[in-house]
């Protein structure tokens, strides 16, 4: 398939008003006279539109950065995100380098391949998944991992990836293990380019997991920490002297009382530290 | 060795990406006391410090601040390489995704010390969760007033940019990444000159990672003999050691630098499945495999680079006696083909024709004289491209070659191997 179609060279005007408006948006957040480095997040936009980078999209961005289609084409043909067929309502990838792959992502990515009846970059008959093998999505400590439009499902198998892509095309959204709820593979591309939701659901959903916080959980039980920062006694009066102390033992181990409490206890955590905090940042507050 | 969660500390605490939550943990208490001190006095800090890029060169970060001329009436620029996708690497995106203000802060002290107003955080494409993060976190940093106009009472303007990539490994390498940000394909630029005089549209240009501007708060806290207190002399303070693969709990583990795989092992409960660790690598895929001989090796810069292979981003890949390493090179090798931006004739090529004789030797179709082309030709590869993605190519290819050629010789000399079904860039 490619990008620049002869017979069709596109049309810039097929996106609507609000799509320029995006873009000149975008553009606004360089320097002056810096444009050009809108055009990522503007394929990524194109994208969001119509699912895919289209001759339309290649020329819609030649014509508001004012640059050749050619230089437009040149891009978008470099990077693997910017899909050059229309993609599903969920893009499935799975991570098929070294360590997920032996870890299982090999057999994940034949399995599902099977199922859906579908190869690399192919989407279902309904529409509903384009498939993909990924290179390393910066997870190992979870491997196999799978994400859908860019979210991680982590510790997969090819059971848990086929009970994953039978929910999606029963329309249901299971929740990421790290990531916010899923949106549309267009919907996702939108934030990519730059224009994040504003769902309080994706602001708070989880980023962490037992392999992020291994170290952290294994310091506090072994009661392990790093140098307390130095005391800098003469820049400070006596009467925070307990807040030195503290501040001494800034990484000291705390004791844990909820997952959700601060495994290590620090200058601020302590109530008298607090009021130092307060006044050090009163202004921007 | 003990841990020392710095980086780590708020991992796992409430909402750590919280600005409210993130003040209560020592939050942005070292911008303040950065704004306290002159700038060249922060350059000389990170320099005494001997802190050194956490993104795998370990260049000093102090030297790299300093090489960016003052008043030469051009704007600077700081650019955060956030585009982490070295197989086996997956520290800075939990670091961004828990922690954002960290980097935040550490972006607005480097912006003061080298006298940058403009910051663009190049994360990529595929990392949305970080996208999201650090996006609200930029957010509530200019409605706290540490971003925008006269930021805590300085007079100064910082604006930071967070900019989304478009799956491109290569834009790892700091000059293709400049390329992309200008919009452009992700190809190396020929060095000199390098960013630091002509970078970012061709101006002054700190290009630093994550987890080397998430260090920086605290140095300017603790000072930097606290920072030289961890790890080795010549490359102090923690690591973050990523374990994944064959062991029992893998995950982020922050200990100081010079830390063994021995004592990693032991602290994340050892391998996973009871089988006897085979190879490893100490700092991602581009970084020379290691063997059981080098498990008391001390993983920092120094030291690893003496043992013959690189520290790199720490990123500790493990694998046990029943993984084939020919399978494993070859999926890596495929990967720096699929990877390969293409600009330079070694590099194109050489990947391409790796991949090809590691595919007939993993399928059973090998010829004896298949090593020593492979050696060949990463003697062709290696030094002889504009960026390092070449020669890190050779590194799985001619390091598995130096521990298990007999690996190599069993499956050239088997008259036909049982194919396993390959996925990845071969299928």
């Amino acid at each position: 398939m490619t990008l620049i179609d002869i017979e069709r060279p596109g049309n810039p005007d097929v996106f609507a008003a609000e799509v320029r408006t995006a873009a000149e948006q975008i553009i606004a957040r360089y320097p002056a006279g810096q444009s050009r480095s809108a055009l990522l997040p503007m394929l990524h936009l194109v994208q969001s539109e119509q699912g895919y980078v289209s001759a339309d999209g290649i020329a819609f961005c030649a014509d508001v950065l004012d640059i050749t289609k050619a230089q437009v084409a040149a891009v978008a043909t470099f990077y693997t995100m910017y899909k050059r067929k229309p993609t599903g309502e969920y893009l499935v990838s799975v991570c098929t380098n070294t360590l997920c792959g032996l870890l299982g992502g090999d057999e994940i990515y034949r399995t599902l391949s099977e199922l859906l009846g579908v190869g690399m970059n192919e989407t279902t008959a309904d529409g509903t998944i384009t498939l993909e093998h990924a290179e390393c999505l910066a997870a190992c400590d979870y491997a196999p991992v799978v994400t859908v439009n860019y979210e991680f499902f982590d510790n997969q198998s090819a059971e848990s990836a086929v009970g994953l892509v039978t929910e999606l095309k029963d329309g249901r959204r299971p929740l990421p293990t790290r990531g916010a709820p899923l949106c549309s593979f267009k919907e996702i591309s939108r934030q990519i380019a730059g224009f994040v939701d504003d769902r309080p659901e994706a602001a708070t959903a989880t980023a962490t997991g037992a392999q992020t916080e291994a170290g952290v959980k294994l310091a506090q039980q072994r009661h392990d920490q790093a140098p307390g920062y130095p005391v800098e006694h003469e820049k400070k009066p006596a009467s925070e002297a307990h807040a030195e102390q503290v501040a001494a033992d800034n990484t000291g181990a705390a004791e844990p009382t909820s997952a959700h409490d601060a495994p290590l206890k620090t200058s601020a955590s302590d109530p008298d530290a607090d009021s130092t905090q307060g006044e050090l940042f009163g202004k921007g507050e | 060795m003990p841990l020392t969660p710095v980086l780590t500390k708020r991992f796992g605490t409430n909402a750590p990406w919280q600005i409210e939550n993130y003040l209560k943990l020592d939050g942005y208490a070292g911008l303040k006391k950065a704004f306290a001190m002159q700038p060249d006095e922060i350059i000389a800090l990170i320099k005494e410090s001997n802190l050194r890029g956490r993104g795998g060169a370990g260049f000093p970060t102090g030297m790299k601040w300093q090489f960016i001329p003052q008043n030469d009436g051009k704007p600077h620029y700081v650019v955060i390489n956030a585009d982490e996708g070295e197989p086996g690497t997956c520290r800075d995106l939990p670091l961004m995704m828990n922690d954002p203000h960290s980097m935040i802060e550490g972006i607005i002290i480097a912006c003061y010390a080298v006298r940058a107003n403009h910051a663009f955080v190049y994360i990529r494409g595929e990392a949305v969760h970080a996208i999201r993060r650090v996006t609200q976190a930029v957010n509530e940093a200019y409605a706290k007033g540490y971003l925008g106009d006269n930021v805590l009472g300085s007079g100064v303007r910082f604006d930071i940019t967070v900019h989304g990539g478009a799956g491109a490994y290569i834009c790892g390498e700091e000059t293709a990444l400049l390329d992309s940000l200008e919009g452009k394909r992700g190809q190396p630029r020929l060095k000199p000159p390098f960013p630091a005089t002509n970078g970012l549209y061709d101006a002054p240009t700190v290009v630093n990672n994550v987890g080397t501007l998430c260090s920086v708060p605290y140095i300017v806290l603790g000072g930097a003999a606290w920072h030289k207190d961890m790890g080795p002399e010549g490359s102090p303070g923690t690591s973050i050691y990523s374990l994944s693969g064959r062991v029992k709990n893998p995950g982020q583990y922050e200990a100081p630098m010079g830390t063994t795989l021995r004592e990693l092992l032991e602290l994340a409960g050892g391998m996973s499945r009871g089988k006897e660790l085979k190879f490893w690598t100490p700092g991602g895929s581009s970084t020379p495999l290691f063997t059981a001989e080098h498990l008391d090796v001390p993983l920092d810069f120094d030291s690893v680079a003496k043992a013959g292979s690189m520290n790199g981003t720490s990123a500790v890949m493990i694998f046990d006696e029943e993984d084939s390493v020919v399978q494993a090179v070859l999926k890596w090798t495929q990967f720096y083909e699929h990877e390969s931006c293409g600009k330079c004739t070694p590099c194109r090529e050489g990947n391409y024709w790796t991949a090809q004789i590691l595919e007939r030797i993993w399928h059973g179709e090998g010829t004896p004289a298949d090593l020593d082309t492979l050696l060949d030709l990463c003697d062709n590869i290696l030094g002889r491209s504009f960026c390092a993605l070449g020669d890190g190519a050779t590194s799985p290819i001619s390091s598995s070659i130096k521990y298990f050629r007999g690996e190599y010789e069993a499956l050239i000399a088997a008259a036909a191997h049982n194919e396993p079904a390959l996925t990845g860039a071969s299928a």
